[in-house]
């Protein structure tokens, strides 16, 4: 622990930082804090999840710019599979599996076809619009809200404790969990070292006797469970309806935020609650009247945000160096 | 062909058949890569495969690694005649292979580095780092390799790098290791520890198939060596105490070759290129030439040797108008190049063979005559009025091809489907044929087989008798060696010798090259 403070020194320092930071806010007008702070963890939510799933396909040398696609088929999914069967976990279970198997149709286009992953993914999200377009049904519910659970012990801790464990959905603490088990998973273990191998030096691996092919698939299909209880997030939990196109470029921020995180899960997720907290404020002075703008024009807010946050991270972060390859067996360069 | 000779300094390889590869043939659609090739390999032997580029050598030890899967043949690994399935199995049946190009993530420490693929790991799928240093640094030692467990491979010299990769197969516990091309990057002094080091493995019992093309070493470590020309083998040599380079080298080629240069003594005339204090930087934006000094009369070679990455590639952009100049200064015969770009450079008559052909001297969807004219197609007689002149281009494209002695269907070939010393014929010829002042010459031989090897250098020394000044940078020093008239050895960007090179000790040399000066 101590070793791991000392070489991330300036990351932990920012953290305590901002922590500092939101504390006395909160203690100025906890009220305002509060709504901020839960507003801002519930925009972050789906873009922790959805950066996850880009951290571990490029990680693995894929890259997944199919999220968004993902993402609108799952959320579409997981909200008609509820309000077809009137059950919650129908709804969740059909959100989870179409990212899933979204996510074997990208590997597999990509990994064992070789195909472009680029334009893979450009397919991935135009058949994702198009579907949910067109078996989009108007004046459908959802039979019941997801349900909210307040972990004992942790949601006490004042402030952290009752944003992030009171009153809170699954999908939010799975969140929290994913993050951290995927930090540890690539940075600790076996899978976590292969998984960096092939995705920074492929044909290194596979002397190695690791079947990068395989290792590739997996990865990418499983990290679509991700995407999927991103997009059941999106249309069950934060909101509990559906609308055309509600991804609203989700997934490509997601991939602006993983790269703003340097592909590590711990600091994608403080990037996802920094562009969640800056999108809480912005809207939070409109409400209040404080700055007196079109509303389209706050909505902009994250993109011209994902632009900035991606020229200053331009050149200071690194990409896996096999990533957006193909593997052709046997080659060695 | 069980060769098990009694006699002279193999005598003592008799011991168990630890490879046994019989009637072994590999088509690549239609070019037979490998011919029924039987080879056999003993406990603690070194073999050698020797063999131009394209001979069939890494089709041969990738069958044997299970990167390839033979047509027809066996390969039997300890008596075992089951197919090496891929290299998983290859590593459990007790084979380590050592690629050309190093099979080693860059960003990962030595220790991840070794440990990849065969991980111990705690609670079911945790890494055992600690227990990994600890057996990298126990592996080393033993083998008085002096690498750093927690060193990332990326800041480590290429000789370490390789070091690194040799571990990597000893901790597999190898009873065989194969050795792509193993000192085609190293310096002089780094080959002979790494010959060292091949031959205190072969003495505590590990077998080493390598393979080269550098007889030197053949002859310096290799029990018995195996010739290969156009994927058979065609030589076959079990006690190497009475053979010669030259044997070895005709029987490479398939007839007797020139190995040495005859070329008449230089006359230098005035000074063609001056550089002074010139100052470079890489890709990473770091400098690489630092203060760099060196003429070029006309009418000589001057060789810049030295070991790759040393600024010899920025140095050769520089130069050639393709990298920025931090400092310092470029003239050609008094005209200043210091901000030319490569237009400018070229019609001031610098003829550039640039390092990577592929990348920098070809396009390879064009056709041959128009990659004779990458560099004129816009002059006089290639355009008139902005419209080019295919007559003109073909009939010049006809004229280099005889004359260049390019091998092809046709001119109108595309240059990507040329064999590698053919594509560099094609480079040559449109850098020489315009007659250039300075004629600077990267790697020009790299990945071409000894034939055209033998031609392009004669091209060289005949551009230097009609007058140009000649730059020859190359990684080989038996080409500096052999080619150059004046050689300058270059060393953390700078020159850090020159000498003439008749009479240069090619030892000094290479101290020089490691920077011990």
């Amino acid at each position: 622990m101590g070793a791991w403070v000392a070489r991330n020194k300036w990351s932990v320092t920012l953290a305590a930082i901002v922590l500092v930071a939101a504390y006395i806010f909160y203690a100025l007008s906890s009220g305002t804090a509060l709504s901020m702070y839960k507003y801002a963890w519930s925009y972050a939510v789906p873009l922790v999840l959805c950066a996850l799933v880009g951290v571990v396909g490029e990680r693995s040398g894929v890259v997944n710019i199919g999220i968004e696609g993902q993402l609108l088929v799952s959320a579409f999914a997981g909200f008609f599979g509820a309000a077809y069967s009137g059950s919650l976990l129908v709804g969740m279970l059909s959100g989870i599996g179409c990212g899933l198997i979204l996510g074997g149709f990208l590997a597999w286009t990509t990994v064992k076809w070789q195909m472009d992953q680029i334009i893979a993914g450009v397919v991935l999200n135009i058949v994702a619009t198009g579907i949910t377009s067109f078996y989009y049904k108007p004046g459908q519910v959802l039979p019941a809200l997801m349900p909210h659970v307040s972990i004992p012990g942790l949601s006490s801790i004042p402030l952290i404790g009752e944003v992030f464990f009171k009153g809170t959905g699954v999908i939010a603490l799975v969140a929290i969990v994913a993050v951290v088990v995927i930090h540890i998973g690539l940075f600790r273990t076996r899978w976590g070292l292969r998984t960096r191998a092939i995705g920074e030096y492929p044909s290194a691996a596979d002397t190695a006797g690791i079947n990068v092919i395989r290792m590739r698939l997996v990865n990418v299909t499983l990290a679509g469970v991700l995407a999927g209880l991103a997009g059941v997030y999106l249309s069950m939990d934060s909101t509990s309806s559906f609308e055309r196109g509600m991804s609203a470029g989700r997934g490509f921020l997601a991939l602006a935020i993983m790269i703003f995180g340097a592909w590590r899960p711990l600091r994608a997720a403080a990037a996802a609650l920094f562009f969640g907290f800056v999108t809480a404020t912005a809207s939070q002075l409109q409400t209040e009247q404080i700055i007196n703008v079109a509303p389209q024009l706050v909505g902009t807010l994250p993109y011209v945000m994902t632009l900035v946050v991606l020229a200053v991270a331009a050149g200071k972060v690194r990409a896996p160096g096999a990533v957006g390859q193909p593997f052709v067996k046997g080659d060695k360069s | 062909m069980s060769t098990q000779t009694a006699t002279g300094a193999t005598a003592a390889k008799s011991g168990e058949v630890l490879l046994d590869i019989v009637g072994l043939s590999k088509t690549f659609g239609k070019v037979a890569a490998n011919k029924d090739i039987t080879v056999q390999v003993r406990r603690g032997e070194i073999v050698a495969l020797l063999g131009e580029n394209g001979a069939g050598k890494s089709t041969l030890v990738n069958q044997i690694f299970g990167l390839i899967t033979p047509d027809i043949g066996t390969i039997s690994i300890k008596g075992d005649a089951t197919p090496v399935k891929d290299p998983k199995d290859a590593i459990a049946r007790g084979i380590g292979m050592v690629h050309q190009h190093f099979q080693l993530v860059p960003v990962m420490t030595v220790a991840e580095n070794i440990v990849l693929g065969h991980e111990t790991v705690r609670g079911g799928a945790f890494l055992d780092l600690a227990g990994a240093r600890a057996m990298v640094r126990e592996l080393s030692d033993r083998h008085g390799f002096a690498v750093d467990p927690d060193a990332e491979v990326d800041d480590l010299p290429v000789g370490t790098q390789q070091r690194v990769e040799i571990l990597k197969a000893l901790s597999r516990k190898v009873d065989l290791l194969i050795l792509d091309e193993p000192t085609a990057v190293l310096t002089p002094q780094e080959t002979d520890e790494l010959l060292g080091v091949m031959k205190d493995l072969a003495a505590s019992g590990t077998s080493i198939v390598f393979i080269t093309h550098k007889l030197r070493e053949v002859l310096a470590v290799a029990d018995r060596v195996y010739v290969l020309r156009h994927g058979a083998v065609v030589g076959e040599v079990d006690d190497l105490t009475h053979t010669t380079t030259t044997d070895l080298a005709t029987m490479m080629v398939g007839r007797s070759v020139v190995l040495s240069i005859d070329k008449p003594p230089a006359t230098p005339g005035d000074v063609v290129l001056a550089v002074t204090d010139l100052h470079v930087k890489d890709d990473r934006n770091l400098e690489a030439v630092r203060g760099f000094n060196l003429e070029v009369r006309a009418g000589e070679i001057v060789g810049v040797a030295g070991v790759e990455g040393n600024g010899q590639r920025e140095l050769v952009e520089a130069l050639a108008g393709m990298r920025k100049v931090v400092a310092g200064s470029i003239t050609l015969a008094g005209q200043d190049l210091t901000r030319a770009n490569p237009h400018q450079t070229h019609h001031a008559g610098v003829g550039h063979i640039p390092e990577d052909r592929e990348k920098h001297g070809l396009v390879a969807a064009y056709s041959i005559a128009d990659n004779l004219v990458l560099n004129e197609y816009d002059q006089e007689p290639f355009a008139k009025s902005g419209l080019r002149q295919f007559g003109a281009v073909r009939e010049n494209a006809v004229k280099l091809r005889d004359e260049f002695d390019i091998r092809s269907a046709g001119v109108e070939q595309s240059a990507g489907s040329l064999s590698g010393g053919n594509k560099q014929k094609v480079v040559v010829a449109r850098e020489m044929s315009f007659g250039p002042r300075l004629l600077m010459a990267a790697q020009p031989t790299r990945g071409v087989d000894v034939g055209s090897i033998e031609f392009i250098h004669r091209r060289i020394v005949e551009a230097r008798d009609a007058g140009a000044g000649v730059l020859l940078v190359s990684a080989e020093l038996d080409e500096v060696l052999s080619l150059s008239d004046r050689i300058a050895v270059i060393h953390g960007g700078q020159v850090v010798a020159e000498m003439p090179a008749k009479g240069a000790d090619r030892a000094q040399i290479g101290r020089l090259m490691a920077g011990d000066h």
